[in-house]
């Protein structure tokens, strides 16, 4: 049977995944131990006692400074940060895109504007957000927020411009004004389109999490991996990297979840 | 009988190329109204100048004797041969679209009696195109009949004062195409619309319609094939619609020797 023919059933396709995630760890594993055999104080690839070893210490044991607990403090700081960023960019993706994509005066008038952000690579930016906001939880947030807004923005108004002529013109037959078009046509098929704006949005978003928190800031998960860089802390990093992972991953199914839920028309469910 | 819908010296121009040239045409309350035409003739144009979509570069419009706006609105209902319904809706609420936005300007939304008297009557539209037990079905769970079906439904709960088709059964199977026929001959009597249909496929303009127009250029430049647009070549009213069966097959060659 030839390849692009295999169908994959969903256990075997579990197991399938499972087997280079394996692979990687077990040669992890090997090299640690060798490299922990020739020399026990050995830190680049530490072996997993010494992971946990670590780590207990930040999950479990308040921190003699500030007393918090350093894990949770990191993840909770870093999240916030990435939750309103992500929210404000959201929103306005759904106000601007919806009113760019529908109305064709403001997508003429703001267009070319919100092109020219877009194309600013938003690092360049940074020092403008430090200098007008401080180094506090503002500059991060904007970063955020700069990174990814310009390009939801236009992909939501991209979406809305492109919906069929024959559906406009067929609501207006119906009596819709540009307000109710916009309420119960445009936005409602913004809306997939949205969340998965959000899902491609999360890498880049994360990028500029941790830049942000890497050059200014006392608390957040990249704050601490650049932190123990200066440690050669490999025992701390590998872990906060996974635990990254581990919460994109979780964001992405939850997106994608909520999508097919809230709204199954555009995922050709129940069928 | 004064005309429902009426063109003047109708033209159509896009930049250079002339499209639809001096169109006149009346077009009486009541009748079945088929347009035929090579392809690229001009009869999407048409409807959509009718509808409103765009505008004539010259001539009048008048509906009622009134000027029509070149603008889609309530008065004049359309099904497209795709894309007619919206695809996050369900049927009933497709249905209920045009009721909602015509009696809550603002949310778009009813509610408490108002609510229930619109689904009502949106309910007794979709039962009248056969839809009756498919109201909780969003329109990609539907056939291309079903959703064709559902077009007319929502565009007729507004009462149009004509209702402009554009090929709204070219993409169905044929034996689903005979049950639109029927379907659209029954509703044409029972709520004495007015329709506007454009289709390429002449037996049908025959056996539905009772007057069907040629859309085709009169004059070629076989240099400049811009330079002419289309116009109404043929005017055929169906007096007897009985007849109409057995008269196509000739008709049709007429416009095939043409
Ligand atoms: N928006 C447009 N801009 C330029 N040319 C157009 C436009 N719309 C239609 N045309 C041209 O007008 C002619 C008639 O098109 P149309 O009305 O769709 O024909 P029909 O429906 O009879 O097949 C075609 O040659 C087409 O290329
Ligand atoms: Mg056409």
């Amino acid at each position: 049977m030839r390849w692009v023919n295999r169908r994959i059933r969903r256990r075997q396709g579990i197991l399938l995944g499972a087997i280079p995630l394996l692979a990687l760890a077990l040669t992890y594993l090997v090299i640690a131990a060798s490299r922990h055999a020739a020399n026990p104080n050995d830190k680049i690839f530490p072996i997993p006692g010494a992971m946990a070893e670590a780590m207990a210490r930040l999950l479990f044991e308040p921190d003699q400074l500030s007393g918090r607990l350093l894990f949770w403090a990191d993840t909770f700081a870093s999240l916030q940060r990435l939750g309103l960023g992500l929210g404000i960019s959201t929103l306005s993706a759904l106000l601007v895109g919806l009113v760019l994509g529908a109305l064709p005066p403001v997508r003429a008038t703001f267009g070319p504007l919100v092109t020219g952000i877009a194309v600013i690579p938003p690092i360049a930016l940074l020092p403008i957000l430090f200098i007008a906001f401080g180094l506090g939880e503002t500059s991060k947030v904007a970063l955020i927020v700069i990174g990814i807004a310009p390009f939801m923005i236009r992909d939501i108004a991209a979406h809305v411009s492109a919906l069929p002529q024959e559906q406009i013109a067929k609501a207006q037959t119906l009596g819709a004004s540009s307000w109710q078009l916009m309420l119960r046509v445009a936005l409602p098929q913004a809306m997939p389109r949205l969340i998965q704006a959000v899902r491609l949005s999360l890498g880049p978003a994360w990028v500029f999490l941790i830049s942000a928190e890497a050059i200014a800031s006392d608390i957040g998960l990249g704050y601490r991996i650049f932190l123990v860089r200066r440690y050669l802390s490999m025992e701390i990093i590998l872990p906060y990297v996974a635990w990254i992972a581990l919460l994109a991953v979780a964001m992405d199914i939850l997106l994608v979840r909520s999508s097919r839920r809230l709204f199954p028309w555009a995922h050709g469910a129940a069928h | 009988m004064s005309a429902l819908l009426s063109l003047q010296n109708v033209w159509v121009e896009y930049g250079e190329k002339i499209v639809l040239e001096r169109v006149n045409l009346d077009i009486a309350a009541g009748s079945f109204v088929s347009i035929i035409g090579p392809s690229g003739a001009g009869k999407s144009s048409l409807l959509r100048i009718v509808l409103g979509q765009e505008a004539p570069t010259r001539g009048a419009m008048l509906l009622d004797g009134e000027p029509l706006t070149p603008e889609c609105g309530p008065d004049r209902g359309v099904v497209f041969q795709r894309y007619s319904v919206f695809p996050h809706l369900t049927a009933l609420g497709n249905t209920l679209f045009g009721l909602e936005c015509e009696q809550a300007p603002f949310s778009a939304r009813l509610f408490g009696a108002r609510r229930r008297a619109a689904v009502a009557e949106a309910r007794e539209m979709l039962a009248a195109v056969g839809l009756g037990d498919s109201a909780d079905l969003y329109p990609a769970q539907m056939s291309g009949g079903m959703q064709q079906r559902l077009a007319i439904a929502q565009a007729l709960v507004k009462r149009p004062r004509i209702l402009l088709l554009d090929e709204p059964f070219g993409a169905l199977d044929p034996g689903i195409r005979q049950d639109m026929h029927t379907l659209i001959t029954r509703l044409w009597n029972e709520y004495a619309l007015t329709v506007i249909m454009v289709t390429h496929d002449i037996r049908e303009a025959f056996s539905l319609g009772t007057r069907v127009l040629t859309l085709d250029k009169r004059r070629h430049d076989p240099h400049a094939p811009h330079r002419f647009g289309a116009t109404v070549v043929y005017d055929l009213p169906l007096s007897k619609r009985a007849s109409a069966a057995s008269t196509g097959g000739i008709t049709i060659d007429t416009v095939d020797n043409n």
